[in-house]
């Protein structure tokens, strides 16, 4: 029985043509259909002792959701989705599930692991899509009031959490749409906003209040939340500081961090600008820094506003890369050229303040540093020249300090983080819980929305036995 | 939320005043803080620094001249319309404390940021003294509101419309050569602010200027606002907007203030020829 089950291969996403998505918008991978599903589900081993679930951070119940697929119960899959997880589309679509759920996976050992993310996505866009609409029930009301700062993964999960307890939520988020990285970041064709505003409305459907444009620790303070009668506060405010590499030039006109080029994008829609008001610059020769998730999102939008070309310049190699083995697959196959090795020195402008290109050294890999990844060190007399006419700036986060100013009750650590108890996300404040990238540095979707998970059992504990 | 409950053309029309209901940022807001406007879903997100607040009636005012789309759309906001976005209060405070003899300098709709700046360091006990400019006389707005927060105060006029006839410049050395001023404030226009802070550099006065760079979310995420002050990048939007005007290099942030000068044009002809049909 098990043998045959891995004879029957795991499903392939039908997926865009690299040729036509490079240059729109929409989502790249198209879905499973229903058959493809109950095949796939079928091939799940139902586990007594699921490695799986040890290996998701919300500790989804995957065979029990899987086999209501395999049962056609989609309905029954969903509802077993929620049980853990209030973000399945975005998790179907954004989690690194080969390190996690899937890297576990005991058809992995000898093949290929279950298709669990694509499971996932397609219960969630099944209920979307033809489903009822209904929300989990909440629990009878407990009168207690909790403030959610962020409503990014974390902060929904926190909310969605506490709102199925019984707790009056309202969410207080800086920009005008709720979502936080999902919609100002993580691009349309990755994660299309509809899905986004589908799962926040549906909190909104269980009761939760949002307040958008509030930036707290400018329009309010934490203080001040408990003064209006809030019994508990979670932060979940991202990491939200882009790092610039500090290299001569850097201010031209043409480059940008990743989070303006990406919020410009996506939460402005500057690519449907002049509909939309807020521009963009469309490079035609476009360079990004770095290598992570957020690089290869910048590349690819780089290319869908019409680049000729957009090269990844990174200092290390190919295998120390950070992105997702699929996002870099995605990005190779609409073109996106990998100039490894390779570090920015400087930046070249004309007399207008304008980027014209950069250069580079030519870097080779020495001995492991802290991270456990050789150090690249560069070669020599090894300067080159690129010329680009836009740079985006990829090299991660550090900790916005706009919040963290007006409290400073709250311990950090020496990067600006707020120090939170790992196992609950308890600050040094009384009544204040952390979680995300705010806490971590930047990080995943998933681990913010795991620390969000914590932190609202034990703000629960909190708000009903006063611990 | 957002509503604006006071409007006024100014300067032939050119220049807008709004008053907004905003109770909490009214409360909050100190001179020199700025907010963000979004005048719909699809609009721009605009960074104006407050001309003023009045937290007994829980009202904020901005004043903005209208340069492009975005604030082509404002100007179609009447008393009762609502922006769709409105964010404060964002940036730091301007340092008040009796500093002594100041010299407040303002141009076009810097003089709107200029006033609770003036304002509050009269109160503390300064001795003001202001120097507004304009084209000619027409254009000039606040002049009543800022003879009030002064304590002496000087027009300036390119066509000698009224007051004296050149650049607040001109104004400004004789004051410094007359007597001994402790601290500048130059808001206006760029190459205002860059020749004020040179002629202040020169005779090393203290001197803050308030900069205006183009931003996307206000609060320090995205970059975009970056400026460059002594060998440093500041974030315009959480490190000022006010910033000691001798450190500043204002010919990149003219350059940087241009950076869509092509896709602006482009949207402002788009509306305007939408408009007429």
């Amino acid at each position: 029985m098990a043998d045959k089950k891995i004879q029957v291969p795991r499903a392939t996403m039908p997926e865009q043509d690299p040729d036509v998505r490079r240059r729109n918008f929409e989502e790249v991978p198209l879905g499973l259909s229903s058959d493809m599903a109950l095949t796939e589900a079928a091939r799940c081993l139902q586990c007594k002792n699921p490695a799986c679930v040890d290996g998701c951070p919300v500790s989804v119940d995957i065979p029990g959701f899987i086999k209501q697929i395999a049962q056609n119960d989609f309905q029954g899959a969903i509802n077993k989705l929620w049980e853990r997880n209030a973000l399945p589309a975005v998790c179907g679509r954004v989690c690194p599930q080969e390190e996690q759920c899937e890297g576990k996976c005991i058809l992995g050992k000898k093949g290929s692991p279950v298709a669990i993310g694509y499971l996932e996505r397609f219960a969630a866009d099944r209920e979307r899509k033809t489903g009822t609409g209904e929300v989990p029930a909440v629990a009878e009301t407990s009168g207690k009031k909790v403030a959610v700062i962020g409503s990014g993964p974390s902060g929904l999960t926190v909310a969605g959490d506490l709102l199925l307890k019984g707790h009056s939520v309202t969410i207080f988020e800086a920009f005008h749409k709720a979502g936080g990285v999902l919609v100002y970041g993580i691009p349309e064709f990755r994660l299309p906003k509809e899905i986004v505003a589908s799962e926040v409305s549906a909190l909104v459907k269980m009761g939760a209040k949002i307040e958008c444009n509030s930036v707290v620790g400018a329009s309010i303070t934490i203080d001040e939340l408990f003064e209006e009668g809030y019994d508990a506060v979670y932060i979940g405010v991202g990491a939200g500081l882009p790092r610039f590499m500090n290299l001569p030039g850097e201010n031209l006109i043409g480059i940008y961090s990743a989070n303006e080029y990406l919020t410009r994008t996506n939460l402005m829609k500057g690519y449907l600008f002049p509909e939309y008001d807020t521009p963009i610059a469309r490079g035609k020769h476009v360079v990004v820094l770095g290598a992570g998730n957020v690089a290869m999102d910048s590349a690819r939008t780089a290319m869908r506003l019409g680049a000729d070309s957009v090269k990844i310049v990174y200092r290390r190699s190919r295998d120390e890369m950070p992105a997702r083995a699929e996002e870099l697959h995605h990005a190779e196959q609409e073109q996106i050229e990998f100039v490894l090795l390779t570090n920015p020195t400087q930046f070249f402008g004309d007399e207008n303040g304008r980027l014209t290109g950069m250069e580079c050294l030519k870097m080779e890999l020495g001995e492991p540093d802290a991270s456990g990844r050789r150090r690249p060190v560069p070669v020599e007399g090894s300067e080159f020249k690129i010329d680009c006419d836009l740079v985006v700036v990829s090299v991660g986060s550090n900790a916005n300090p706009l919040l963290t100013n007006s409290t400073p009750d709250i311990a950090l650590n020496r990067w600006g983080n707020i120090v939170g108890d790992p196992a609950t996300g308890k600050t040094s404040k009384k009544g204040v819980w952390a979680g995300g990238d705010i806490v971590t540095g930047a990080a995943t979707v998933i681990l913010a929305m795991g620390a969000g998970r914590a932190a609202a059992n034990s703000m629960h504990d909190y708000l009903t036995l006063g611990w | 939320m957002a509503k604006i409950v006071n409007r006024e053309e100014m300067a032939q029309g050119t220049i807008i005043l709004n008053e907004i209901e905003a109770p909490r940022i009214s409360r909050k807001a100190k001179p020199g803080q700025f907010v963000i406007l979004q005048a719909d879903e699809t609009g721009e997100r605009i960074p104006l620094t407050m001309a003023d607040t009045n937290p007994e009636k829980g009202t904020i005012t901005i004043i903005y001249m209208i340069i492009g789309k975005s604030t082509a759309r404002f100007k179609e906001l009447m008393v009762g319309d609502e922006y769709f976005a409105l964010i404060g209060p964002l940036g730091k405070p301007t340092h008040i404390e009796n500093f002594g003899k100041v010299v407040c300098v303002g141009g076009g709709t810097g003089i709107a940021v200029l006033h609770p700046i003036a304002r509050a360091l009269k109160a503390a006990g300064n001795d003001v003294t202001t120097i507004l400019g304009s084209r000619t006389y027409d254009l000039l707005i606040m002049e009543e509101k800022m003879k009030s927060a002064s304590n002496t105060l000087h027009i300036c006029t390119d066509d000698g419309s009224h007051g004296h006839h050149g650049f607040v410049t001109d104004v400004m050395k004789k004051v410094l050569e007359e007597e001994k001023i402790d601290l500048v404030v130059a808001i206006g226009p760029i190459p205002m602010m860059k020749f004020c802070s040179l002629i202040t550099k020169e005779k090393n006065v203290k001197t803050f200027v308030s900069l205006n760079p183009i931003m996307v979310d206000g609060t320090g995420m995205c970059g975009c606002c970056r400026v460059s002050v002594g060998n440093e990048t500041k974030f315009a939007c959480v490190d000022g907007p006010e910033f000691d005007g001798h450190k500043v290099d204002f010919d990149e942030l003219a350059k940087r203030l241009a950076s869509y000068l092509d896709l602006e044009k482009d949207s402002l002809a788009a509306y305007e020829k939408c408009k007429i049909k």
